[in-house]
């Protein structure tokens, strides 16, 4: 398949993932659907770099996927913090700020 | 297959049949999306956790086709093999209760979030197809040779900087989910003894009864049945009945609907009461 059919794929899952972050209340499944936009991302870029014949393109996805790990350790120990201290992993019940 | 794909990914795409590497796209183009939509429509954190998978594992086998087998391996090792099932593990820890709300806490948010998305996939699909994208570049002389040495040449020589402030995030990022997640111990630790003294003056030395597994039914969530025909409910764990409620299910509604069972119970307790009242009668 040529590299064009991968790009909208790679939109597709980026747009489903967009509108995953909108849609769910849960903390857990706004991260899920944070990391399927990364990946979306990732398949980009690795299209990318097949389309220009190099490897640089491949090199950032596998940066982008470090980052990614350290994103998810550290937002899923906060979401960690958060439920110890509201019994909830909900994002309208950490509403402290608001008062 | 797969194998196959993974034997010929040279950097500059595969050697695959292109009829093969069509119909391997399409077919895990429409799983991937298909998982995808699932995984933002399903309630139960857990299928959305094991639907993430599956787009992520489709996801590494379109990397081995586009000439990317090192990247494929991280995909399946890194993602697949830690992320998801950090995910897994903190959906556990927090899990029985994390299903998601229905309940709409701003007005019309989905319908608005759907509206936006799909004018989101429009702009971006009108863009990138007004966009040049050509055909797969051919392998030029830099990556002709094989993926994995190609990449370790350029992070080690164009990437190095970037590479060596990755360890630096990574370490910070494992400091911060350490600092995050230590709880401070507010008593003091219980020794043996104290634990042991604990136990005997609760009154309850011996464990609690075992589940009723084979005495009626094979279900763990089923209470363990006196030789009164009662049941008690100490015998099920407090994990498996909250799950019952969130389940909405009743076994014990279960265990007296259950003909079989009552009537055994009942026939029990006419013997019973036949046995007593001949040892009255004598």
């Amino acid at each position: 398949m040529s590299p064009a059919a991968y790009v909208f794929l790679a939109v597709i899952l980026f747009v489903i993932g967009a509108v995953g972050v909108l849609v769910r209340r849960n903390a857990i499944l706004i991260f899920m659907s944070v990391e399927l936009m990364l990946n979306a991302c990732n398949l980009a870029f690795v299209s990318f770099a097949r389309m220009h014949g190099n490897l640089d393109g491949q090199v950032v996805a596998f940066f982008v996927m470090v980052v990614a790990a350290a994103e998810v350790v550290v937002g899923l120990a906060i979401l960690m913090a958060i439920y110890r201290a509201r019994r909830s992993a909900s994002v309208d019940d950490a509403n402290l700020l608001k008062y | 297959m797969i194998l196959h794909v993974l034997a010929n990914g040279g950097p500059g795409g595969t050697n695959l049949d292109p009829l093969y590497g069509k119909v391997l796209f399409w077919i895990l183009a429409v799983l991937s999306v298909s998982a995808a939509l699932a995984m933002i429509l399903v309630r139960q954190a857990v299928h959305c956790a094991l639907m993430l998978a599956v787009v992520m594992l489709s996801l590494a086998v379109f990397y081995a086709m586009e000439g990317a087998p090192f990247l494929a391996f991280v995909q399946v090792i890194v993602y697949t093999g830690a992320v998801l099932m950090l995910f897994l593990f903190v959906v556990m820890l927090i899990g029985v209760t994390s299903v998601d709300a229905l309940k709409e806490t701003i007005r019309g948010q989905r319908l608005w979030a759907g509206l936006a998305g799909i004018a989101f996939a429009v702009l971006l699909i009108v863009g990138i197809g007004h966009a040049a994208i050509g055909t797969a570049a051919p392998t030029t002389s830099a990556e002709s040779t094989d993926n994995l040495t190609g990449l370790a040449q350029l992070i080690f020589t164009t990437y190095v900087y970037p590479f060596e402030v990755t360890s630096a995030l990574l370490i910070t990022a494992a400091l911060g989910a350490m600092v995050l997640a230590h709880r401070e111990r507010t008593s003091p630790k219980l020794t043996q003894r104290e634990v042991a003294r604990r136990k005997i003056q609760s009154g309850q030395v011996a464990p609690e009864p075992p589940p009723g597994v084979y005495a009626l039914h094979n279900a763990v969530d089923l209470p363990a049945m006196l030789p009164d025909g009662t049941t008690s409910s100490r015998s099920v764990s407090n994990a498996v009945v909250e799950r019952d409620v969130q389940l909405s299910r009743h076994p014990q509604a279960e265990i007296t609907s259950d003909l079989a069972a009552e009537q055994r119970i009942d026939t029990e307790r006419e013997l019973e009461a036949g046995a007593s009242g001949k040892g009255e009668a004598q």
